[in-house]
């Protein structure tokens, strides 16, 4: 299983970056969804995964005993989740609202700020 | 109550900016209210300040969880000057926006996003939690990015792009090097992190994790491969967000580097060689990008790049003398950036334009003007004694005393290349005349305006040139608390004993 998510990781944060650096807005968009997402799974596999141990403690122990699933990662990845949310909201008003003003798509178009005249 | 004076400098900001929403579409309330929360900002900065300089560290569990299983909110020295700082710049900004910024700006929220990014700023300078201080850099880019935007004007959206993807991005690293930190050591306190890290024993891996935080924190600050987002979005804004980001967000990113690399990770040799040629390569780049620059505020956006240099440099020395070094001069170019981008706003309503070729003989003109805004341009060189030269003696000392002679030789090739640029602008601006400018005839000019839209501008860069001034001829006072700042930062024990409540034998 970690295998299978450590190379899901991979080919998230390669696709992630390789739609960012594709020429149009929209990709660029779809390239940063992609890449969080990637980062997310990479917190759920570094926390380690453990199957079937919900961190309780059962009414007849006092303590925690053995192996159990950290909780940790998970309340990482849900702040995460919800900030990238937040974020990707804004992210798809803005290229709406850059198609709108500046009429292009394309990004190699977007040189009028690098302007130095 | 003094316990609790740690997260003040957060809440205060949080209440200002809900109290803001409720005066929507209301602007002139709004304006006093930004002036008076941000003047209630610095006393709490400075007493906070007070707190920490007489007992030492201060720190503060939220919501008692103890120390490394909830999130600790630490004050030490370093985190304390930089929020008194960032509060005195966002006073000096909440009065110069009151006529830089047009009402219909402030209609949509312009005053409320602003308090929200100052208490992101306070966060991210107060947290001793590794994930809580990505939080908090969330906090702070989300309202750049609506300050960077309001207004719409087609310029901005297209440096938006720009400063959002590469934003973005920044924080997915910063996200990546969490994860990996996590990861190798189950923790995300930065006091516990400090004392599990050098336990480890594949130490490779802990550097390489580092320069994964390097890069995440080197995007925000604008250091050499990654800097390019910086000169393309900071003129795009009215002069009063410029100066706000000028001065402060970059900061964010050295101060990130500056508490993960002697806290977390202390500085292996071959990070020590990546962040100087690093910084060598900021500062070249930096100051051949400002010297072929037209417009005024792409030239101090370049300026900002190039000094990060200053920084970084000192740190990658990691030495005491080094690290005193960097806090003075990011203490210095705090100050100095603010006061920049909003004597560029000035020039803008004295000349209509912000490129060069349209403006001159500024000094003849508004002759006790340029006396104001040449001491700024003046201690950006570091023309003894203006603040920028008393840095200078500690990065050159530790350079000189770490037998790193390639780093003496770019700080003091941008100290000249600095002094180029600035003899560049003041030629330019200062003195060369011009004939008259052909007047824009929808564009309210400077002089058309009255007496108190003119205090409006000039009062807030009269009060950073008077900090500069304080700095310059009082600077034993800043190098006191940098030298305290250097010894904190070099011996993590101190920030270790404030997090666990450890009490310390002998004070500092």
């Amino acid at each position: 299983m970690e295998i299978l998510l450590a190379i899901m990781t991979g080919v998230l944060y390669a696709a992630g970056i390789y739609m960012i650096l594709r020429r149009s807005l929209v990709k660029l968009i779809i390239g940063i969804v992609i890449l969080g997402n990637g980062v997310n799974l990479l917190i759920f596999l570094m926390g380690g995964l453990v199957k079937g141990r919900p961190p309780l403690i059962s009414e007849d122990e006092k303590i925690l005993e053995g192996l159990y699933a950290d909780p940790v990662p998970q309340a990482l990845i849900l702040t995460a989740i919800v900030i990238s949310f937040g974020l990707q909201s804004f992210a798809i008003v803005l290229i709406k609202r850059a198609y709108k003003v500046l009429k292009t798509d394309d990004i190699d178009t977007m040189n009028k700020t690098d302007d130095i005249t | 109550m003094s316990e609790h004076l740690t997260i003040y400098p957060i809440i205060i900001h949080l209440l200002i900016a809900i109290l803001l929403l409720f005066f929507w579409m209301k602007p002139k309330i709004q304006r006093y209210i930004s002036i008076f929360g941000s003047a209630l900002g610095i006393v709490i900065a400075v007493l906070l300040f007070q707190c920490v300089w007489d007992d030492g560290i201060q720190s503060i569990q939220l919501g008692n969880w103890e120390a490394p299983f909830g999130i600790s909110m630490v004050a030490d020295t370093l985190a304390v000057s930089l929020i008194v700082l960032t509060n005195i710049v966002a006073f000096a900004l909440s009065i110069y926006s009151t006529k830089n910024m047009v009402s219909s700006r402030v209609k949509f929220g312009y005053y409320s996003i602003f308090h929200f990014l100052i208490m992101g700023l306070s966060g991210a300078f107060l947290t001793g939690d590794l994930f809580n201080l990505y939080v908090w850099f969330e906090v702070i880019i989300i309202s750049s990015f609506v300050l960077l935007t309001i207004g719409g004007r087609k310029i901005q959206i297209e440096g938006a792009v720009k400063y959002f993807t590469l934003n973005m991005i920044s924080s997915i690293i910063f996200l990546t090097g969490i994860a990996m930190v996590y990861g190798v050591t189950g923790s995300l306190n930065m006091a516990e992190l400090s004392r599990i890290i050098p336990e480890i024993e594949n130490q490779g891996l802990i550097q390489t994790i580092s320069l994964v935080f390097f890069i995440g924190f080197g995007v925000k600050s604008g250091v050499f491969p990654l800097y390019f987002w910086l000169p393309a979005s900071y003129h795009t804004p009215p002069t009063a967000v410029s100066a706000l980001f000028a001065g402060l967000l970059t900061k964010v990113g050295i101060y990130a580097m500056l508490r993960v690399f002697t806290l977390i990770f202390p500085l292996g040799e071959v990070n020590q060689i990546i962040l100087m040629v690093i910084a060598g390569l900021t500062m070249f780049f930096g100051g051949i990008g400002a010297l072929v620059q037209k417009d005024i505020l792409r030239l101090f956006s370049y300026l900002i790049i190039c000094h990060i240099g200053f920084m970084v440099g000192g740190l990658s020395l990691f030495t005491e003398v080094a690290i005193v070094g960097a806090v003075m001069y990011m203490f210095h170019d705090i100050i100095v950036k603010a006061t920049l981008f909003m004597l560029g706003g000035v020039m803008l309503r004295i000349f209509g334009s912000t490129k060069m070729r349209d403006m001159g003989g500024l000094m003849d003109n508004y002759p006790k003007l340029s006396v104001l805004f040449a001491i700024p341009l003046f201690a950006l060189v570091g023309i003894p004694p203006l603040s920028g030269f008393w840095p200078k003696i500690s990065l050159f000392s530790a350079s000189y005393s770490a037998g790193e002679m390639a780093m003496l030789v770019m700080f003091i090739f941008t100290s000249l290349i600095t002094l180029i640029i600035i003899a560049k602008v003041w030629n330019k601006t200062f003195s060369e005349k011009v004939d008259i400018i052909e007047r824009k005839p929808d564009f309210k000019y400077f002089e058309d305006f009255s007496w108190s839209e003119k205090a409006a501008y000039i009062v807030p860069i009269a009060l950073l040139v008077g900090v500069t001034l304080y700095y310059s001829f009082f600077a034993e006072h800043f190098q006191l608390v940098a030298e305290r700042i250097g010894e904190e930062l070099m011996n993590t024990e101190h920030y270790y004993n404030a997090v666990f409540g450890i009490k310390e034998v002998t004070k500092l």
